[in-house]
């Protein structure tokens, strides 16, 4: 089902958490709200739900008016970022709860509801599980029963508040790869928060990024990641080297000294430049437009990461770069360093 | 993690430490000096007084225990049973004795079971609900454990007496309050409001709604999310409240005694007869209804401590 949110206002006292946010969702994406805390993801996660309500704006769902519903009549997936299981159930009795409560004219009977608890948990591999209680599960055993339960009323929409936040690294990998593959089996619209970029660029069709409550940039995950739109975006996903330049008259300087790359048509002034780790192409000393001395290397897998001193006008930068093994780098040795790829954005007052 | 278990490990620990204490008093002083064996030794030094003043903390205590607690829990049995059982049984077979249990199990009755829902919408309201007003709330909650009982009768007294503010309309549709049931039953309600929100609200609040979420998420209504998710986590915590509600109920003296009236047969409780039986010289009499409510607070005493239990065993399960 396809989500249209539009013009999306909400305060919490004084504190704007949402400041007019317009998304769209299609049919069967699988999309990811990123962004730091407090940046109003997880409070536009639960208006869709019907959890909370804007003071100005419009939610639809499947081109129905969803904010006139309550959460129990939207036919909303959602899944707590700590499960919010019901403690006093089974696992079994968890799933089962939202086929027990449902009208009777609709609700399935016993047997009917066995067999769908049991096909669910089966979906989530748990079905070995079905007496236990939540206190007698792992985390990510909970999360996969809670998704499970959200998945018994056949939602329209799934809705997923950082999924994977409480969950120890080796499990967050492998439940990340399992929640993609469930995903395409069972191809249901769903939307998830998230403030690991690693986690919404791995998992995600399309990638929304949001700051302080409004949205920076919408795309997929190798848009938000070789374009990023706006400097918050540049910084927030992926590591950046950030330098402190001035354009004027289409050349950039850093520290007075110009440097060997174009503005690229950004404006006059002082701004900001972006460049990836791994975009510094590394010379000997005198070849490039930076200069600066190795004080640090560490070499893991194909990379090698090293620090490098900056010597300017205004003191020393230290910078961290990521440099391919091929040129072993020495601690001490002076190398010359050029943007390969690099985005200019003008500091914002 | 309870007291208990607490306890257990405190108590294992000493036992660890006894061999080496041991060790302490009969190895050499050369011995004492060199290594350091006895690291546990003087680990336990820092941690415990020594034996003496040990012994007489726990002598005090128990001394103190005794005096103030149990002694007069002996008395009132041993004044109930002083001519014997027989005498014991026709004393509690008398009627005004009759009539006096059957009145404050009425008044417990009704005073449990309004508080309980009382105390539910107020635990409710404060722990799942922001509002204006809400410390006022809480403030007030406790305001009748803060209030002398006789002060709370005496409100009672001033509202509905004959010279009270409801009492010529009360007087004119011959509706009697004050010297009567539903008299003795609003100074008890008012008396133990607050033991039911009291033993919620904390539970609540640690719950929070993330779980009546989920039921709502799901499709339940707002009483199914009452009766299938609220009520059975709290339920060992409403039964606590209520238990100490009831206790407190059928032991009330001073608003009670101030709006009852004291009619024979009539509007005396248990607690007022006792007093009543004992300043007309029936001791044995009035230990025997005594030596009822003194079973009562044992009863539950151990009610309580089941309950208290399971409330631990409950937080430990809360899911996260």
């Amino acid at each position: 089902m396809a989500i249209e949110v539009n013009n999306i206002v909400k305060k919490f006292g004084d504190f704007t958490a949402l400041d007019n946010v317009s998304l769209k969702v299609g049919d069967g994406e699988l999309l990811a709200l990123l962004g730091p805390s407090g940046s109003g993801k997880t409070t536009l996660l639960r208006i869709i739900a019907g959890l909370d309500w804007p003071e100005a704006g419009e939610v639809t769902i499947d081109g129905e008016d969803a904010l006139g519903r309550g959460a129990s009549e939207r036919h909303v997936g959602f899944v707590f970022q700590h499960y919010a299981l019901f403690r006093h159930m089974t696992v079994f009795e968890n799933v089962a709860f939202g086929l027990r409560v449902q009208p009777r004219a609709i609700r399935k009977d016993e047997k009917a509801i066995r067999a769908r608890v049991k096909e669910l948990l089966d979906l989530v591999q748990l079905d070995w599980l079905s007496d236990r209680y939540p206190s007698q599960l792992s985390g990510g055993q909970r999360q996969r029963i809670a998704l499970a339960r959200a998945l018994a009323i056949e939602p329209r929409i799934l809705l997923l508040d950082e999924p994977f936040g409480a969950l120890d690294a080796k499990v967050r990998k492998e439940l990340r790869q399992w929640l993609r593959s469930l995903h395409q089996e069972i191809h249901v619209t769903s939307i998830f928060v998230t403030h690991d970029q690693e986690e919404a660029l791995e998992v995600a069709n399309r990638v929304v990024v949001m700051d302080k409550g409004r949205i920076e940039q919408i795309g997929t995950p190798g848009e938000v990641y070789d374009n990023p739109a706006t400097a918050f975006v540049h910084g927030f996903i992926g590591e950046s080297i950030v330098l402190p330049v001035d354009v004027s008259d289409g050349a950039v300087r850093l520290g007075g000294k110009p440097l060997n790359i174009a503005a690229n048509g950004a404006a006059p002034g002082a701004s900001k430049l972006f460049v990836r780790r791994h975009d510094m192409q590394i010379g000997p000393a005198g070849g490039g437009s930076l200069e600066g001395a190795v004080r640090h290397v560490r070499s893991f897998g194909p990379i090698q990461r090293a620090e490098v001193a900056l010597a300017g006008s205004e003191g020393t930068t230290v910078i961290e770069i990521d440099a391919p093994r091929d040129r072993e780098l020495q601690a001490g040795e002076i190398i010359s360093l050029e943007p390969r790829r690099y985005r200019i954005f003008a500091v914002q007052e | 993690m309870s007291l208990q278990s607490n306890l257990a490990s405190f108590t294992t620990q000493l036992r660890a430490y006894a061999p080496a204490a041991d060790l302490n008093v009969s190895s050499s002083p050369q011995q004492r000096e060199k290594g350091r064996p006895h690291a546990a030794a003087l680990q336990r030094d820092l941690r415990t007084e020594p034996g003496p003043i040990r012994f007489l903390i726990i002598a005090l205590a128990l001394i103190f225990l005794t005096v103030f607690v149990v002694l007069p829990l002996v008395v009132v049995f041993a004044q109930a049973f002083s001519r014997g059982i027989n005498a014991y049984f026709s004393a509690l077979a008398e009627p005004e004795a009759l009539s006096a249990i059957r009145l404050t199990l009425l008044i417990a009755a009704i005073s449990v079971s309004l508080n309980m829902i009382f105390g539910l919408i107020a635990a409710w309201a404060i722990s799942k609900f922001d509002f204006a007003g809400k410390t006022i709330l809480i403030t007030l909650i406790d305001l009748p454990f803060s209030v002398s009982p006789v002060i709370s009768g005496l409100v009672f007294v001033l509202l509905f007496g004959a010279q009270g503010f409801f009492g010529t309309w009360l007087q004119a549709h011959d509706i009697h309050i004050l010297f009567a049931v539903p008299g003795i039953a609003l100074a008890t309600i008012f008396v133990t409001f607050p033991f039911v929100a009291r033993s919620l609200i904390p539970l609540m609040q640690e719950q929070g709604t993330q779980e009546e979420e989920a039921a709502i998420s799901l499709g339940a209504s707002g009483l199914q999310t009452f009766f299938r998710v609220t009520l059975p986590n709290i339920k060992w915590g409403l039964l606590y409240g209520v238990l100490l509600c009831n206790a407190r109920a059928m032991g009330e003296f001073g608003a009670v005694s101030v709006v009852s009236g004291h009619i024979r047969g009539e509007t005396n409780t248990m607690p007022l007869l006792v007093e009543i039986l004992y300043n007309e010289y029936q001791f044995v009499a009035s230990f025997a209804i005594a030596s009822l409510l003194a079973m009562l607070a044992l009863i539950t005493l151990v009610v309580k401590t089941i309950l208290e239990r399971r409330l631990d065993e409950g937080q430990m399960v809360s899911g996260d």
